[in-house]
């Protein structure tokens, strides 16, 4: 009996100094689309270093935080978008959804990671990440599938019906695998090739990196998807093996931006100069291509060096002709089984 | 009481009229919002992809009901009509589905009949991917909900008239033609437009195991979260209405026709033995009981296992939310709570509101708007409900738009698209009461909240307890509605198996949803424990 | 019609004025007027949808009239709501709360008087008691029966000591024994307290053994008010003759002063030809017991030669119908004692000698 009621004062001392310290801190309400088991390491440093704020995320896949940030436009709910596809970002830019920042040591960056329209840069980049394929060397080989070393490679008539990829409409590595093929080839070959790639995709998934986590399962043998997360299912145990076609890896910057009539101005500006320095950098290395920072390696041992394969990609073009290639890539593909 | 009804009338106005009047403007407008008349509307019908979908949900829906209704009609008549043994058990076989959201059976589908399925070989080299897999899924889960309404119609059957037929000589098919089949009619044609209903609004399923498949209501998902396109989400949003309208229109002139079928002096049916009917009712149920919880099983066991198929291992490692996308431990309090405030909530304001409605005097035409509004919710599917509170509360102009993104929003939305039958439960249970206990009351000065709550309330317990179970199960289950509405803080445990079976988290997904099951069959176990303890004090003047 | 009667002491205690009550296009109650005194028992009687229910539920305040007074014991209640009128009431169904003991029942409306513990418990004991059932008290009402249910709701009814009793059916929902035995009962109780009590009843038999006065009523207005031997005896309209008891109703043309011509017979009768043109269109009517045939000649006054067509037993007295060649088509019921029948020899297919009492027929306009 004592003891208990001793449990119940102490619990109620807890919650009341639980309370204190809330009340101190500023909630800075932060949308991305880091992938989940990232986010902790993140929010971590931060608030280590920033005790005085407490990051509140708003997670999903980049499709529906666009979703989410359009339908909310009106009357934004956001303080910072933090780790989101810039292609997207540069859609809500059009929107006027946010303000310049110049953070601290914006010049040590990389030009191409830094809004070059804008000064002070509505937008910065953070890291980026490239298109890549995964292959199942399990399933692979009880298929008879030969290892492909191209993208040129997946019209092949051997592969019908084991490829997948994710659907462009939702998904931003969707997106940023057809964008990269239509400034690889332009426009008449990139169709040409995605109408083969259509014949042998056994369906499209909703989200980037769905593919290939089903290849990893065995699911399906090959999944079009991008390096972070291919990365990541070998390191799980998958029975994965990273492929980077020799045409050229269309890539995306992860990004943030500030928005435009945040209240919490100071707490988001503290965000964004947090996260271009050397420390949250090293942060963001691991398992992906490139950071904003040069000089930063990546700690994976096995992590290929992709930088010299990305190709030139134009994220303001992207960003202007998303919608109409989408319609495109929708009238072409989006109808798959009727048109058996 | 008026002002009361009133209020009433205003909140279902509030909740479901303009709502969804706001989804309908909203298909009539460009992004920028200025009004372009039926432009999206061509556009819809002139794009392939997209109208396809129509003839598809309307084809899984008609072979899904027959199939459906075809097995739940044998198993509830195995249920009243024979003396197999084992019942019981069978019943709560059946029920199971209800306990699972729609996402479940999908998953389940992936790991049974999927490229790498333990029992793919049975579809002989079709794919699950597509319309079968989506069938499937769909009597699976419409099944318990079909078997509920037409055991009831045939438990409501008098044995007299098989009396009568026995007398004239009628051989047993022939009576079960002219006596069994016409009085399970209504039941049927009811459970056939629920069944109908629930599978073309239904998006768990499709959005799981659809593959390449299009069907309406995905369409809508697609349309909104992935493209970001509203105005063509209102559009397919109001065709999908259109179907769902329809089957519940036709439902409701079905009851209307189905008075009194039974005397007050039936006499209820005893099924006596009968060997051959027996023994092959007894398989019948033990097959399809065996499929249900096959179904279930199979996701709880890969749920647990730790990389299928190259690692046998069993974990727990699925369960840990926090390290997935999409997923949370929080997600799934986030349900508890949710589930547990819409059954306290919504009990109270749907018993509430059938009780105005229906004991008011006078005051006929606005009664009769609040009850047309209270029925509506049943043929706006989930998905269309959600959409339109999207549009409607995240408008700044809107005074209730503080809402939006909290618990309050996924709660109200949540009673709303559940209203219908709840209502319908309460007012029954309502009309069962003598009409004078409020006239009784005035005449000895007792005011009507007294005796609402010394004789109505407590006379009405079984309905308000079924009631509650009711709006507890479908809010942990229900994905369609919260899927545009949740917000970080309120992340749910379906929206998270939705997601993370979308960020390809098949396994996580699998046990999230596993949580779900087992969360509703332990809230199903103590509600009817305590539905028995409170009905032993309060109901003891039912006994004789 | 409003009826003034002298012999009642003092002042009307329930007034109702020109009450209408409409119901979208339906007219349920005509222009009422009527007044009722202390402690009398009133029964409305008519056929149903008559409007009797609709006029208890308006003296109730249960449902409010379109247009009209009542006034309650010299006070204007017309628009109180129920709870601030002062009146106890019975329903046909009895409306017991199911889920309240005996006890509580009875007890709901002293409950939320603040009466204490030990009045209440007194109370309810003495309503018990003057209903013969103390024993009852713990019993749920679904484990009484129909009549023990009726009395608890009549005590319930009675717990506040109102002014006005109002009872709606209160004895159709009971098998036969019983209802005759209650009507007793019920009567008797209203005696003993002296309670003013407005009945609503379908069943003549009913009224007629309990009412002070009669209201019957037909299409939503009072056709006459009357005590029971006034109604049977001196029925106002062909409506109340055909209502209450047997009546044999037969066309005749206006013969004369006092007289009328019913085939090719001519009768006398005793009244109720004042100012009318002979050749019109006439309805006789009589009831069956007032049929003569002891005593009587066939060339007497109103005696004619009638066959006895059939003859129906009926335990205290025979059913007979009779039929006369100077009469064409109508055949006359008519009520025989045994001992008429017997001391008569009556048989089927006899002609006998039958007059038709001057005094007891009632002569109604238009055929």
């Amino acid at each position: 009996m004592n003891s208990f009621r001793f449990a119940l004062i102490a619990a109620a001392l807890l919650a009341a100094a639980g309370t204190g310290t809330a009340h101190a801190k500023t909630d800075l309400l932060v949308y991305t689309a880091v992938e989940a088991d990232e986010l902790a390491k993140f929010k971590g440093a931060f608030e280590k270093a920033n005790p005085d704020i407490e990051i509140k995320w708003v997670r999903d896949s980049t499709g529906i935080v666009t979703a989410k940030l359009l339908a909310e436009k009106a009357n934004p709910q956001a303080d910072i978008v933090w780790g989101h596809a810039a292609t997207s970002l540069l859609q809500l830019v059009a929107e006027g959804y946010f303000q310049p920042y110049a953070p601290k040591g914006v010049e040590k960056l990389s030009p191409k990671f830094v809004d070059q329209q804008h000064k002070p840069p509505l937008w910065v980049g953070q890291r980026a990440y490239a298109a890549s394929v995964c292959y199942n060397t399990v399933e692979g080989k009880k298929k008879n599938l030969p290892v492909p070393t191209s993208w040129q490679d997946l019209t092949k008539p051997v592969y019908k019906g084991s490829v997948v990829m994710p659907n462009p409409n939702s998904s931003g590595t969707g997106f940023l695998d057809v964008s990269s093929w239509i400034q690889i080839w332009g426009e008449q070959k990139a169709w040409k090739f995605m109408d083969g790639l259509h014949e042998n995709i056994a369906w499209y998934t909703h989200s980037g990196s769905k593919p290939c986590k089903q290849a990893a399962a065995g699911e399906i043998p090959i999944g079009v998807s991008f390096d972070y997360r291919v990365v990541k299912s070998i390191e799980e145990g998958a029975p994965l093996k990273l492929i980077l076609p020799k045409e050229g890896l269309g890539w995306e910057l992860e990004a943030f931006a500030i928005v435009k009539n945040t209240n919490k101005l100071d707490a988001a500006r503290r965000l964004a100069d947090w996260t271009i320095t050397p420390e949250a950098m090293k942060l963001h290395a691991p398992g992906y291509s490139m950071v904003a920072l040069p000089g930063v390696p990546n700690p994976l041992k096995d992590f290929p060096k992709l930088e010299d394969k990305m190709i030139n990609n134009d994220f303001a073009w992207a960003g202007t002709n998303r919608e109409r290639i989408l319609k495109e890539w929708q009238r072409r593909y989006d109808a798959k089984s009727e048109k058996k | 009481m008026r002002a009361a009804v009133v209020v009433l009338g205003l909140w279902l106005l509030a909740a479901v009229i303009v709502p969804l009047y706001v989804l309908l403007s909203k298909s009539f407008q460009a992004k920028g919002g200025s009004f372009i008349g039926l432009a999206n509307y061509v556009e819809y019908f002139s794009t392939p992809a997209l109208f396809y979908s129509i003839y598809n949900s309307l084809t899984i829906a008609v072979i899904s009901t027959v199939i459906t209704i075809a097995l739940a009609f044998v198993f509830a008549y195995a249920l009243t009509r024979s003396c197999m043994p084992g019942k019981a058990f069978f019943r709560g076989a059946a029920f199971v589905p209800i306990l699972a959201p729609s996402l479940l059976p999908g998953i389940s589908f992936v790991y049974l009949f999927g490229n790498q399925g333990m029992i793919k070989e049975l579809l002989m080299g079709h794919s699950i991917y597509g319309p079968i897999g989506i069938v499937m899924g769909e009597v699976f889960w419409t099944f318990p909900h079909a078997l509920i309404i037409i055991t009831t119609a045939l438990s409501l059957s008098d044995s007299r008239l098989y009396e009568a037929a026995v007398a004239l000589r009628a051989s047993r098919l022939r009576a079960f033609f002219t006596v069994t089949l016409p009085g399970a009619k209504y039941g049927l044609l009811s459970a056939c437009s629920v069944v109908f209903t629930l599978v073309i609004t239904d998006f768990g399923v499709p959005k799981v195991i659809g593959g390449q498949y299009n069907v309406l209501a995905v369409d809508v998902y697609k349309q909104v979260i992935g493209q970001q396109n509203f105005e063509m989400g209102a559009v397919v949003g109001m065709v999908l209405l259109l179907p769902a309208v329809i089957a519940f229109i036709a439902d409701r002139l079905v009851q209307r026709k189905q008075i009194a079928l039974l005397s007050a002096r039936a006499v209820p049916y005893e099924p006596k033995p009968n060997k051959a009917l027996d023994s092959s009712m007894f398989i019948f149920c033990t097959v399809v009981s065996i499929l249900i919880l096959g179904i279930l099983a199979a996701a709880a066991f890969a749920s647990l296992v730790k990389l299928w198929p190259y690692n046998l291992t069993l974990s727990l490692k699925h369960y840990q939310f926090d390290l997935m996308d999409g997923g949370s431990w929080g997600a799934y309090y986030n349900s508890l709570k949710m589930a547990l405030w819409t059954a306290v909530v919504g009990t109270a304001v749907i018993f509430s509101g059938a009780y105005l409605v229906e004991k008011t005097k006078g005051f006929g035409r606005t009664r009769s708007f609040v009850q047309f509004m209270a029925i509506i919710p049943l043929a706006v599917p989930g998905i269309v409900l959600g959409l339109s509170y999207i549009f409607f509360f995240n408008d700044p102009a809107n005074p209730f738009h503080f809402i939006y993104g909290t618990m309050a929003i996924l709660v109200i939305c949540t009673i709303v698209h559940f209203y219908t039958v709840a209502h319908l439960t309460a007012v029954t249970a309502l009309k069962q009461l003598d009409p004078e206990f409020e006239a009784v009351s005035a005449s000895l000065k007792v005011p009507f909240y007294k005796t609402f709550a010394r004789v109505t309330v407590p006379v009405c317990v079984p309905a308000i307890l079924s009631i509650s179970i009711y709006l507890f199960l479908n809010a942990m289950t229900t994905v369609s509605a919260v899927v545009f509405l949740y917000s970080p803080d309120t992340a749910l445990a379906s929206v998270a198996v939705l997601n993370m079976d979308d960020a390809g988290d098949i396994a996580p997904a699998a046990a999230m949803a596993m949580m779900i099951v087992y969360t509703s069959a332990g809230v199903r176990v103590l509600h009817a424990l305590a539905t028995r303890g409170i009905a032993r004090r309060t109901q003891r003047w039912r006994t004789r | 019609m409003v009826i003034e009667r002298d012999t009642s002491p003092g002042a009307p205690y329930l007034r109702i004025a020109g009450l209408t009550k409409t119901f979208g296009a339906f007219t349920a109650l005509k222009d009422i007027s009527l007044e009722v005194y202390q402690s009398e028992f009133i029964c409305c009687l008519g056929p149903s949808g008559c409007g009797k229910t609709t006029l208890l539920r308006c003296i109730a305040g249960l449902d409010i009239q379109t247009s009209g007074r009542v006034e309650q014991a010299g006070r204007d209640v017309s628009g109180l709501p129920p709870s601030e009128r002062d009146f106890g009431i019975v329903f046909q169904s009895y409306a017991l709360f199911p889920n309240l003991s005996v006890f509580k029942n009875i007890a709901y409306g002293l409950e939320n008087r603040r009466l204490g513990k030990a009045e209440v418990r007194r109370r309810v004991r003495e309503l018990l008691e003057l209903v013969g059932m103390p024993e009852e008290v713990q019993k749920y009402p679904a484990q009484l029966s129909g009549g023990q249910q009726q009395r608890v709701a009549l005590v319930r009814a009675l717990a506040l000591s109102p002014g006005l009793l109002l009872l709606d059916e209160p004895l159709s929902a009971l098998d036969a024994r019983v209802r005759v035995h209650l009507r007793h009962e019920v009567r008797g109780l209203q005696r003993r307290l002296g309670v003013t009590t407005i009945m609503v009843t379908h069943d003549q038999e009913e009224a007629l053994t309990m009412a002070d006065r009669i209201v019957v009523m037909n299409r939503g207005v009072i056709e006459q008010v009357g005590s029971p031997i006034e109604i049977y005896r001196e029925p106002a309209t062909a409506f109340v003759a055909d209502f209450v008891g047997t009546m044999n109703f037969m066309p005749a043309v206006v013969a004369g002063p006092n007289r009328v011509r019913l085939g090719r017979i001519e009768l006398e009768c005793a009244g109720g030809l004042d100012g009318a043109i002979p050749g019109a269109r006439v309805t006789l009517a009589l009831r069956p017991e007032d049929v003569a045939v002891r005593n009587v000649a066939s060339d007497g006054v109103n005696g004619f030669a009638a066959r006895i067509v059939d003859m129906e037993f009926l335990g205290s007295f025979y059913r007979v119908q009779l039929a006369a060649d100077d009469i064409d088509k109508s055949r006359i019921t008519a009520d025989l004692s045994i001992n008429d029948v017997r001391d008569l020899s009556l048989a089927r297919d006899m002609t006998i000698a039958v007059a038709l009492p001057r005094e007891r027929i009632r002569v109604f306009a238009g055929g």
